[in-house]
């Protein structure tokens, strides 16, 4: 409840700052000094170079102590500067830190004015404002909010992966969920990587296994977060967990049921290969699945669709495991942060025809050749086309769905360097003619340059070229049954017709479909693109605009396995500073709302953004949670009754401060 | 016609270098470029986006003339953003171009080539720069000739027109499918006309002369 | 609502039997169409290349015209020539978008006492018949399945590009569908909207003959029987240039090139004759392939 300051006067103590010749060349800070001396009860008025310099601070401290002032202006800078660090100075003085009231001089008057006596009359309006408001502060207490060190992480591809592992082993409680069957992401699919041509899945699979057997990792595979409700440090999640018809617990993964299955063969599109190849509906998504569990699909298994199967695969399971009734359950946990590195999708190259991809059926997605090349692969390893040739030339084409108005604007940062990958992956495998077409090669990181000479040395062709269209039109006899891509060589200065066997599509990266449904569950941002929004390009990669809440890997823009790595320890980080802190302040600038004055209408409900209004049914008033609330204002002014307040926004501070602005002033002509 | 190779270019003192056994000297000076050509051109096509090419090539590679071009699509927006006047002017690539819009479906920063084309076409024609008889711009004077006059185009005595101011002999040579197409009854002999030829006067810009000669 | 019908200046020249057929077809179907009274030339390549304004301003007397003699709300001008279709788009589209424009051309036409308020839709005719009148209408009137007729449906380029919103500026299939309700089999083919070289078969003649023996060769690799086309200068050119093609790059390419509408008008059992069969360079060919059903022989 506001009140007036109990021992009546007011003595303020005022500043000005030149901040070198950021203000200073424009206002003439001596002026506004003298100025502010004259005004209502303003004790001390001093210009000072540097004010947010120790002894700028300093100043102040003195001044409070010797002339006993209670309330303090500073005119500078941009609050979002400052205000922490004088409020912290006056906080040091022995004042409440809420007493002080700061005024905007460089960003709103110096730097973009150029007429300086106009500017330091404004300079001066402003402060007179701020003297006006600055009576009607009133203390306020810092609200502390405790933060459960357990934490959730989102998604289990490297980034999610690592981001858990670092957090269980600063001893922290970590629920990893993840939605397909197994952890690994789109990692697990790849078959080398550049530029060191490791094996993904051997780089990869220590990791999951550790993620399964470490102590404080909980591991929810085939889960989904079905609700995430509360704030920072508190937040309650439900997790759907959905049905594999496998007791985790008591299989193995010996897959004896896949071979047993009524199916002699598979007829399902196969999901991790890329639907290169067909499984069961029994099945295990690879070899290497983390957790090693099956799991049964009841779109395709006989015994759903009809209830009359032989039933081969209990037969063969000689641990009892699979259970047709298991139910879909529902878990609810307590976390204090949370990490979403729910990953990327490709970019669907059925969106750009001319590419023949789904019409030729020579025509490869970059992920399909990952899987092709890979000894693990539908193949094993064996470059064999859809229809049963081995290709004597390819063409790998970049730049498909990134770069370009028409499909996604951005460049997809990776596809270049996975594009050489798979150049130099291609000319082991079949020692064929390998041709990349390019606009920029674009290979900034750490020995990706290197990797790129590499690949000049062994022949591959580079034409910089952007492909028009991928053609089964033969106008010699040498492209007869091949696919020809056409691209005018802008180098060397000529159009060219190449024929190729094999076509592979670089598809960029996107943000995954349900990325603008997940966004909204956890309450966060996410830029036009679709991606989710961090909180500063620069300088806040992994912070969202929700505290509590990080970002880490493609989830938050493309980027390859170092960066997401990378991230998913600066998202941890965060988490553990928040953790470790055991709580975090929040400011007061509140909104609050008078009990008495409230007709329990409920129109603030629908308009607070961050869901921080509630209705309590028994007392029929609106509550507002302090801890969500960010002090936007929009209930303040949208209240009906005029029944919610706002901390250090209060109706008295602000008409106050409007009547300090618009007073009349002898200098004021018409 | 055959195909043209581009022009040997001139040194700036004037004289001109003849080719000694295939070599040929080839260097722009920043004072031989038309700075303001790019954004004059660029203006006339509705604001085109002539800055965000990235030169890659799609146009050309999509445009099925353009190995028939002295300098292809993605050379003409080049230029015309640098300056090359002269050269884009005189290339026969904007005469060449067929207006089929594949280019322009296809670019990834969505320029509207073709619509630059066409501004270069009306700058090439305005100055005069072509070859006299140049079917093409000869083609487009006729015709617009022709529609001031009587509002719609008669084919027959488009062709013939056209066939007299660049190369009568070619009436010769299409003579047969000439007389052909006439007793299907494809090339008429009456001209089509529009009632009111007034309206059209008035809303084409007034106090051009009626032979249609060409202002900017 | 009637459609209002723009022809153009081809239609009354080289693609008469396009005019011909169309209007019979159009007959056929019961389909109200009315010709745009007193239409002037829309400009087609040629009026872009010297003046832009007087470009639009030509086209868009078409357009206040149009809107002067419908009472329709949304005024439908069909133009079968793809140039005409694609220029008065692209007047049409301009007026709209750039308000500049629109006041110029407006000015231009208030000198003659007309305006343009924004009302009409251009259309082409594959987009009415299929999306607007409907296939299964169609299907229902046919009298001779055109079996055992192998088409390449061409579609040229600038009636899918690059202002129709119909079908897919590269791989349309509009005229296959129509096609295969008349019975016939459309050919699987990549080159459907590859330019023809429009006026350059007159002006630089070498390069316009290269682009049309590209598009014959592989229609005739293709299998096909016949090229159906939806453009008087692509049928033009796809027809007329055969035997000096052949002359002059030792081809042997002798395939009948015909409107889409007179597929379609000898499906719907319409006199041959006022489909304009007869101006058609290669009608024999025409006659050994169609054996329309309980029709005798000398019907065509």
């Amino acid at each position: 409840m506001p009140g007036k300051q109990t021992n009546g006067e007011i003595r303020i103590g005022f500043y000005v700052c030149h901040c070198g010749h950021n203000i200073g060349q424009t206002v003439d800070v001596k002026a506004v000094a003298a100025y502010a001396e004259k005004l209502p009860h303003v004790v001390v008025a001093r210009e000072y170079k540097y004010m947010c310099s120790d002894p700028g601070q300093e100043l102040i401290g003195e001044d409070v102590r010797a002339s006993k002032l209670n309330r303090i202006i500073v005119a500078s800078c941009s609050p979002l500067l400052h205000e922490h660090t004088f409020r912290t100075a006056v906080e040091k003085a022995g004042l409440n830190p809420f007493f002080f009231q700061m005024v905007n001089i460089r960003e709103n008057v110096s730097w973009v004015h150029t007429d300086t006596a106009a500017a330091t009359q404004k300079a001066n309006d402003l402060v007179r404002a701020a003297v006006h408001r600055v009576a009607h502060h009133v203390p306020l207490e810092k609200k502390h909010v405790a933060i459960d060190p357990a934490v959730l992480v989102v998604g289990g591809g490297i980034a999610g992966i690592h981001a858990a592992l670092t957090l269980a082993n600063a001893g922290k409680k970590v629920t990893l969920v993840e939605r397909e069957a197994t952890i690994g992401g789109h990692m697990a699919k790849f078959d080398k990587t550049f530029p060191t041509l490791d094996c993904a899945a051997c780089i990869l699979t220590p990791k999951m296994s550790q993620v399964k057997n470490h102590p404080n990792i909980t591991l929810w595979t085939y889960s989904e977060v079905a609700s995430v409700e509360g704030f920072v440090g508190n937040y309650t999640v439900r997790v759907r967990r959905k049905p594999r018809y496998i007791n985790e617990e008591l299989c193995v993964g010996c897959m004896e049921c896949i071979e047993k299955c009524v199916y002699k063969e598979g007829k399902t599109s196969d999901e991790f290969n890329v639907g290169l190849s067909k499984r069961k509906p029994v099945y295990i998504p690879f070899p290497q699945a983390t957790p090693q569990v099956v799991l049964i699909d009841p779109e395709v298994c006989i015994e759903f669709k009809s209830g009359k199967c032989k039933k081969t695969c209990v037969e063969a399971c000689d641990r009892d495991a699979i259970d047709f009734k298991q139910k879909e359950t529902v878990e609810e946990i307590r976390v204090g942060t949370i990490i979403l590195a729910t990953g990327f999708k490709t970019f669907d190259a059925r969106r750009v025809p001319v590419y023949g991809y789904g019409k030729y059926p020579n025509v490869y997605t970059s992920l399909e050749v990952e899987r092709l090349v890979n000894a693990s692969g539908p193949t094993g390893g064996e470059l064999i086309l859809r229809d049963g040739r081995r290709p004597k030339t390819v063409g790998i084409i970049h730049c498909v769905g990134s770069r370009d108005k028409n499909t996604n604007r951005w460049c997809s940062r990776t596809c270049c360097m996975y594009s050489l990958k798979l150049a130099h992956l291609l000319k082991e495998h079949t020692d064929a003619e390998v041709y990349n077409f390019y606009i920029d090669i674009r290979a900034a990181g750490k020995t990706y340059e290197e990797f790129y000479d590499k690949l000049l040395e062994e022949n591959i062709h580079f034409i910089r070229g952007r492909v028009a269209e991928v053609t089964d039109w033969a106008v010699r006899p040498s492209e007869e049954g091949r696919l020809v891509i056409r691209a005018e060589d802008t180098m060397i200065g000529i159009v060219r017709r190449v024929p190729v066997d094999m076509v592979v599509l670089a598809v960029g990266m996107e943000p995954q479909t349900d990325a603008g449904d997940v966004r909204r569950l956890f309450n966060i941002s996410c830029s036009t693109e679709g991606f989710f929004l961090e909180r500063h390009p620069k300088l806040a990669p992994v912070d969202t605009f929700t505290d509590g809440i990080f970002i880490a890997g493609a989830c938050q823009g493309p980027k390859d396995i170092p960066d997401s790595v990378a991230q998913a320890g600066a998202a941890a980080a965060q988490a553990l500073a928040l953790i470790d802190r055991g709580e975090i302040e929040l400011e007061p600038n509140t909104a609050y709302v008078e009990a008495e004055l409230c007709s329990g209408c409920k129109t603030c409900l629908g308009l607070c953004p961050y869901h921080a209004i509630t209705r309590n049914e028994e007392l029929k008033k609106a509550e507002i949670n302090e801890a969500l609330c960010k002090g936007c204002g929009t209930c303040v002014a949208g209240c009906p009754s005029g029944a919610i307040h706002q901390h250090l926004f209060e109706d008295d501070m602000i008409f106050s401060e409007l009547s300090g602005l618009l007073e009349p002033q002898p200098a004021d002509c018409c | 016609m055959s195909l043209p190779t581009p022009p040997a270019v001139q040194s700036d003192d004037g004289a001109s270098i003849e080719s000694m056994k295939q070599v040929v000297r080839r260097i722009k000076f920043e004072s031989e470029l038309d700075l303001e050509f790019g954004e004059r051109v660029a203006a006339k096509a509705y604001g085109q986006k002539l800055l965000s090419c990235i030169q890659c090539g799609t146009c050309s590679a999509t445009c099925p003339l353009s190995h028939y071009m002295d300098y292809t699509p993605r050379k003409i927006i080049a230029m015309t953003r640098e300056g090359f006047r002269e050269e884009v002017l005189n290339s026969l690539t904007i005469w060449l171009c067929s207006s089929c819009y594949a280019c322009q479906v296809q670019c990834p920063r969505q320029i509207h080539i073709t619509d630059v084309m066409y501004a270069l076409k009306r700058e090439a024609i305005s100055l005069g720069f072509y070859p006299r008889r140049l079917p093409i711009p000869v083609l487009a004077r006729e015709f617009f000739k022709r529609v001031l006059k009587d509002g719609r185009n008669t084919e027959s005595w488009l062709l013939i027109s056209l066939y007299l101011r660049t190369n009568p002999f070619r009436m010769l040579k299409e003579a047969m499918l000439g007389l052909r197409l006439f007793v299907r009854g494809r090339l008429t002999v009456g001209r089509e006309r529009v009632r009111r030829r007034d309206q059209l006067r008035a809303i084409l810009t007034p106090g051009r002369p009626k032979n249609g000669g060409l202002v900017k | 609502m009637t459609y209002l019908y723009y022809p153009g200046c081809s239609l009354r020249s080289t693609g008469r039997a396009y005019e011909e057929s169309l209007l019979t077809v159009f007959r056929a179907l019961e389909i109200p169409l009315k010709e745009l009274d007193d239409w002037n030339c829309c400009g087609a390549t040629s009026y872009v290349s010297i003046d832009e304004t007087d470009a639009f301003a030509l086209a868009a007397r078409n357009l206040a015209l149009a809107e002067a003699q419908s009472s329709d709300g949304s005024v439908q001008l069909i133009a079968p020539c793809s140039a005409c279709y694609l220029v008065l788009s692209k007047t049409e589209r301009y007026l709209e978008d750039y308000p500049d424009v629109n006041a110029k051309i407006n000015a231009a036409l208030d000198r003659a006492g007309l305006r343009y308020h924004g009302k009409v839709d251009v259309r082409h005719p594959l987009d009415v018949l299929v999306n607007d009148f409907g296939l299964e209408k169609i299907a229902k009137r046919i009298k001779h399945p055109l079996t055992g007729l192998e088409v390449a449906c061409y579609y040229g380029c600038q009636t899918v590009r690059p202002f129709a919103t119909y079908d897919h500026p590269q791989y349309p299939e509009t005229m296959d569908k129509i096609v295969k309700v008349l019975g016939a089999e459309p050919i699987d083919w990549p080159l459907k909207t590859r330019c023809c070289g429009g006026s350059l078969t007159g002006t630089i003649q070498e390069a316009g003959l290269r682009l049309n023996r590209a598009l014959l060769k592989e229609a005739k690799g293709r299998d096909a029987d016949l090229v159906a086309t939806c453009c008087p200068l692509c049928q033009h050119n796809l027809e007329c240039y055969q035997p000096r093609i052949n002359r002059m790059y030792d081809e042997d390419i002798d395939i009948p090139v015909a409107y889409f509408t007179q597929l379609m008008g000898i499906a719907l059992g319409c006199d041959e004759r006022e489909l304009g069969m007869h101006r058609l360079m290669k009608k024999p060919s025409l006659k050994h392939i169609m054996h329309p059903k309980g029709a005798s022989a000398n019907a065509w």
